[in-house]
């Protein structure tokens, strides 16, 4: 699995973090960013879920 | 639950549905006729349900038609996956200076005559003020602000089981908890509540236009001569961090400023305090739900959030589109005024299977009660903190507690502004 976020269109609003927080986390300026070692989604099912929560669309999940 | 309420109805309610939805086979008359004579906002008669009145809109959507006071026609959106599309979809702007932008209520007429950053504003603009604000809202920061959120509400339950019973909790715990942390997050001293409570309730309350505008232009001279204080006395809020890092850098103005922490701080106390008012009043008229709640450990941040999609408060989001938008085999004009009633919206049944049940047990993630889209709500995880500590809190402390009269007799809040509860008198 293959997670990209835009971190130009990301809002902050943390939703990522709250949904799926062994993947995502927000960085010192409240961006959306992806925990050291978990790059690849680590199989945790709700990243899908934290992708669809987004309110701006930020995070795209792609399989290999 | 119906219940009868002291509100007077603002509006009165239409009995031509059943004429309209005659008309509904006509196909000259096209399907937004069932909900034609609706006029929204209504009172709700329970305080946790949409109108009633409002059902035929539910039946009619995903999109159609209400009327404003002023007898505008403007859409409703209704339906789950519509709500978030448009949500964010940037062909629909939030300017509330646009000419063409919907006025549901009188007053609201007073927010148009200025610049509201944040809520009124499109991206680029939108975007340059949110990014100043959201490092201080992030999940993160919120967490580190638990500690100080648990001993505000502990010092006002304290308070609060002293003096009774019984105690009215909208006045005694559910206003100054929200209160008193957007104070200290903000650096507004809270020795000014009084004054900042009751502007706020007029500026979101008022019936006249007039009223509003006065109570604006009071909190913001409020907030220009707590800025200019700051200037010269600094301290370690929030908006010292602005003046410090940004006005003077000369990045942000000076009434940009101002109606800025004007906006946070309105935002930051009403939106919460019904949450806790109206989230007690339900979980009290729910025993089956508030025991599982307090049977199982985990379950809280689930019941926060069937609570934010079941209650609803901020019942009714404004657009106004600037293009043409084809959606849901229905074409929104430009100019045409668009509005979210987030209590249809959340309890859309092609999303949330039996909407009207209060269910800890579901997921109710992906409701739009703090928006969706670019503005979707900034403060919304000190929101969840602050309700979760809450409402924890409360029923810990008073395990047996009750509403102290019958639930038909307490007033809660009109339609036509956030929803929650006037007064809650409750005894233990």
């Amino acid at each position: 699995m293959r997670i990209t976020i835009d971190q130009d269109v990301c809002i902050g609003a943390g939703q990522c973090a709250l949904t799926a927080p062994e993947v995502f986390t927000q960085d010192d300026d409240g961006f959306s960013a992806l925990l050291p070692g978990r790059e690849d989604g680590a199989g945790d099912p709700l990243v899908r879920e934290a992708a669809r929560a987004c309110p701006v669309q930020a995070i795209k999940v792609a399989d290999d | 639950m119906e219940i009868s309420t002291a509100n007077s109805a603002r509006f009165s309610v239409d009995n031509s549905h059943s004429k309209a939805l005659e008309a509904h086979s006509s196909p000259s008359y096209g399907r937004h006729s069932v909900t034609e004579a609706i006029s929204y906002f209504q009172d709700r008669t329970c305080p946790y349900h949409p109108p009633s009145s409002y059902r035929p809109l539910r039946e009619a959507g995903p999109l159609t038609h209400v009327t404003f006071y002023d007898g505008r026609k403007v859409w409703a959106v209704t339906g789950h996956t519509e709500a978030r599309a448009l949500l964010s979809d940037q062909r629909l702007s939030s300017d509330r200076q646009n000419p063409a932008f919907p006025i549901p209520v009188e007053r609201f007429a007073a927010l148009r005559r200025v610049r509201t950053p944040l809520i009124g504003v499109d991206d680029p603009e939108h975007n340059t003020q949110r990014r100043m604000l959201i490092p201080s809202f992030s999940v993160k920061r919120t967490a580190a602000l638990r500690p100080e959120i648990q001993r505000i509400v502990d010092g006002l339950l304290d308070r609060m089981v002293e003096q009774g019973p019984p105690a009215e909790l909208v006045s005694a715990f559910a206003l100054p908890v929200p209160s008193m942390v957007i104070c200290s997050l903000l650096g507004v001293p809270y020795a000014d509540h009084e004054f900042f409570e009751e502007e706020s309730r007029r500026l979101l309350r008022s019936r006249t236009a007039e009223e509003a505008e006065d109570a604006r232009i009071k909190l913001e001279d409020y907030f220009g001569e707590l800025i200019a204080h700051k200037e010269k006395n600094p301290g370690d809020g929030l908006l010292d961090e602005l003046i410090e890092e940004r006005l003077r850098a000369g990045a942000l103005e000076r009434d940009e400023l101002v109606r800025l922490a004007m906006i946070l701080l309105v935002a930051g106390h009403e939106t919460t305090a019904n949450m806790i008012s109206l989230g007690t009043f339900t979980l009290l008229e729910h025993p089956e739900q508030l025991a599982r709640l307090k049977a199982e450990e985990g379950l809280m941040p689930a019941a926060i959030e069937e609570l934010l999609r079941f209650l609803s408060i901020a019942d009714g989001m404004l657009r106004v589109a600037t293009e043409d938008i084809e959606i849901g085999g229905q074409l929104i004009r430009a100019d045409d005024g668009v509005l979210f009633p987030t209590s249809l919206i959340n309890r859309d049944d092609a999303t949330y299977p039996s909407p009207d049940e209060l269910d800890f047990g579901r997921s109710a993630r992906h409701h739009v009660a703090f928006g969706f889209g670019i503005h979707q709500c900034l403060g919304q995880n000190l929101a969840r903190a602050e309700m979760e500590i809450a409402l924890r809190s409360l029923f810990t402390r008073i395990p047996d507690l009750r509403l102290a009269v019958p639930a038909a007799e307490i007033p809660f809040k009109p339609g036509d502004t956030l929803q929650g509860m006037i007064e809650l008198p409750l005894a233990w």
